[in-house]
């Protein structure tokens, strides 16, 4: 595959949710290219439709009508089991929320894609244990995920989203719920992995800042990509 | 994801919520019990029936009749025949009576091996060593069969001395020291005849004899004993009367199959005789235990119904409280079928943990009540398992309830496989 090709492609995509009078159009026409290793951010305001085109750039849920593709090919027209193998093997996810299981312990929590993945177990806490060392939380292995600090359990999750190597990571408000200085660290994180081992990035966020680290800007307006967008003047969330 | 690692993750999940999961296993735990409590006496009942139809020995003997007569007979009432002969039997009623000619009318169908009258004997009474005059019944001793006996031998058609098993309850009312003190010694029965006269006949006791379902009354006379009886009590009456029978006994090949024994009943249906097995007027019996049984496994398994609503809600809040956590597994790439292959074990090792206390605790409960039952108000029927437990029927019942929790379920499985993950991840 040539470097420039794109790996997942958004055509046209419409997203409609809901049925008569309570149906509301989050994306209303977006196309978009995201290429192997570039790092992308989605930013707009709360509501603008952000996460739900991560949600379909991420093969979690279809468009109403337009294509999203993967490696050139038509993801609407692959089957159920494909789409699972897919996001089991190549992405990884930081969803707006932690998404751990208290109860459980951190390795647990972070080697659940392996699991799925069916790794046995040996190899599964092999890996567990790498991933939680890039993310410097190797000693909270044991530890049951509910004792974790905010930035602790963020680290847990992109722990989480980095241990099936994946091509892709999709981030959605990776530093949304963190003091600045534990942002900054995530952040770091992240960009590491995007420039050491080539992962794309498609990350959703309000942070300018966060944004402004990436390759390319993705303004998102009324579900629709705003292609030249007023500066915000002096406006920080 | 591999199925040991679905089986363990269902186990652990299984108790995240602690009560809630003790709370159902104890429902479950309450049907299981129940029903193998129920499954328990069923078994124990029937298998102690059919030991008692194996003393009976007889198992190659039909039992003649004119068809229309007789236990279990469907018939209805018979028109009177004033051709047809009747005999006055110690029942003191009349039936259709058969005559030697009809023995010789058996004796030709092919596979009867020999016939003989089931002479029908009453005793006034019985008197030993003490002088005391007790009723008894008398039960003509059938070849082959093994009356359970407290002390002593069974006795023998095929002697000359007449001889009778002592029921155990008479031992010390006769006036015997003990059980043993009876073998041996002779006791009198009066008997009376055609004319009114009571006759004494003296009797060898062979042993002693338990007691049992089939052998609760009479004691068991030899040939020689029930002949002589017979005779006595026939004296007097017109000869017309003595030669004939209420019915007569059949012995036909002690291997034969059951589809043999059902021609040879047809053979002499159609010659105009009911035949019945011993163990078919057992039947009957046996089908009211059945019964019974039966309506008490249905109650059990009703408890099991209720049980299984309480897997379904169990589940269904299981599924409401872990809606984020499918979503996500979902989201990274868990199939439909994994998810309700997950909570669908869930379900299974509910049923699996319910059902493996409720059968051992049942079966503890079961050997106390054994012990109890056998030694107080049930010790005179020994032999007597009143609740047995099959390893066949624990797995069986095992497997059931496993099955019912699976079907309960399905339910909270589905709803948890058709979750889109996007809907999950958005669940507050
Ligand atoms: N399942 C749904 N049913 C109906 N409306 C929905 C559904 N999911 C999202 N929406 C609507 O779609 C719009 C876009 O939602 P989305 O979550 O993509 O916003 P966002 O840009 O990620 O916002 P935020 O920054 O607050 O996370 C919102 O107005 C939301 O109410
Ligand atoms: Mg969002």
């Amino acid at each position: 595959m040539p470097a420039e090709s794109p790996v997942i492609s958004g055509r046209d995509i419409i997203k409609t949710y809901g049925k008569g009078d309570g149906q509301f159009t989050a994306l209303r026409g977006v196309s978009l290219d995201v290429k192997a290793g570039e790092s992308i951010a989605i930013i707009g305001k709360s509501g603008s439709g952000k996460s739900t085109l991560m949600h379909l750039l991420a093969l979690l849920d279809k468009p109403s009508t337009g294509t999203v593709s993967i490696d050139g090919q038509d993801a609407g027209r692959l089957p159920g089991r494909t789409l699972n193998t897919l996001r089991n093997k190549k992405f990884g996810f930081v969803f707006q929320q932690f998404f751990l299981n208290g109860g459980a312990s951190v390795l647990e929590n972070v080697i659940l894609p392996l699991k799925i993945a069916g790794v046995h177990g040996r190899e599964r806490r092999r890996r567990g244990l790498e991933a939680l060392r890039q993310v410097e939380l190797e000693d909270k292995a044991k530890n049951k995920a509910k004792d974790l600090s905010g930035g602790q359990k963020q680290r847990a999750v992109i722990a989480r989203a980095l241990i099936n190597e994946p091509q892709i990571i999709f981030a959605d408000e990776p530093t949304g719920n963190l003091d600045s200085a534990t942002g900054a660290h995530i952040e770091n994180l992240l960009f590491n992995l995007n420039k050491r081992h080539g992962i794309t990035l498609i990350i959703v966020t309000h942070d300018e800042d966060l944004a402004r680290r990436c390759d390319r800007q993705l303004h998102i307006k009324d579900g629709v990509i705003d292609v030249a967008p007023r500066p915000r003047r002096g406006v920080r969330l | 994801m591999r199925l040991i690692d679905i089986f363990t993750t269902a186990s652990g999940n299984m108790f995240r919520s602690k009560l809630r999961t003790t709370l159902t296993i104890v429902a479950i735990f309450i049907g299981s019990f129940t029903l193998t409590l129920t499954s328990g006496l069923g078994t124990g009942i029937s298998s102690y029936i059919d030991k008692q139809v194996g003393n009976l020995g007889g198992k190659d003997v039909l039992i003649v009749q004119p068809i229309g007569q007789g236990p279990g007979s469907d018939s209805g009432p018979k028109a009177y025949d004033p051709a047809k002969k009747t005999s006055a039997t110690a029942f003191g009623t009349t039936t259709t009576a058969l005559t030697d000619s009809d023995i010789t009318k058996i004796k030709s169908v092919s596979g009867i091996r020999s016939v003989e009258p089931n002479f029908v004997v009453v005793t006034d009474y019985i008197v030993g060593p003490n002088g005391k005059k007790y009723q008894v019944s008398a039960n003509p001793y059938v070849s082959g069969t093994k009356v359970e006996l407290a002390t002593g031998d069974q006795v023998s058609n095929d002697v000359s001395e007449r001889q009778a098993l002592l029921p155990v309850d008479y031992v010390p009312a006769l006036g015997f020291a003990n059980n043993e003190a009876v073998v041996g010694k002779s006791v009198t029965l009066g008997v009376t005849d055609g004319n009114g006269k009571q006759h004494q006949i003296t009797a060898a006791l062979k042993g002693v004899q338990q007691k049992g379902l089939t052998n609760s009354g009479g004691m068991n006379t030899n040939e020689a004993l029930t002949q002589e009886i017979y005779r006595t009590q026939s004296l007097g009456l017109p000869k017309a009367v003595t030669n004939n029978y209420q019915a007569l006994l059949a012995k036909f090949d002690a291997n034969a199959s059951p589809g043999q024994i059902t021609h040879l009943k047809d053979e002499l249906k159609k010659k105009g005789y009911a035949a019945k097995t011993i163990e078919d007027q057992i039947g009957t019996f046996k089908a009211v235990i059945s019964g019974i049984i039966a309506v008490l496994n249905a109650f059990a398994v009703i408890a099991l119904l209720a049980a299984s609503f309480g897997i379904i809600n169990t589940l269904l809040m299981s599924v409401q409280e872990r809606t984020k956590e499918i979503g996500l597994m979902k989201a990274m790439g868990m199939g439909g079928g994994r998810i309700f292959l997950l909570f669908s074990t869930e379900a299974v090792l509910l049923g699996f943990w319910g059902s493996l206390i409720g059968v051992g605790v049942a079966e503890v409960v079961g050997r106390v009540a054994n012990h109890i039952v056998t030694t107080t108000f049930l010790k005179d029927l020994p032999g007597l398992q009143l609740l047995t437990f099959p390893p066949i029927s624990i797995l069986a019942i095992m497997g059931l309830v496993m099955g019912i929790a699976l079907l309960a379920g399905t339910l909270p499985a589905t709803r948890a496989a058709r979750q889109s993950p996007i809907d999950s991840l958005r669940y507050e």
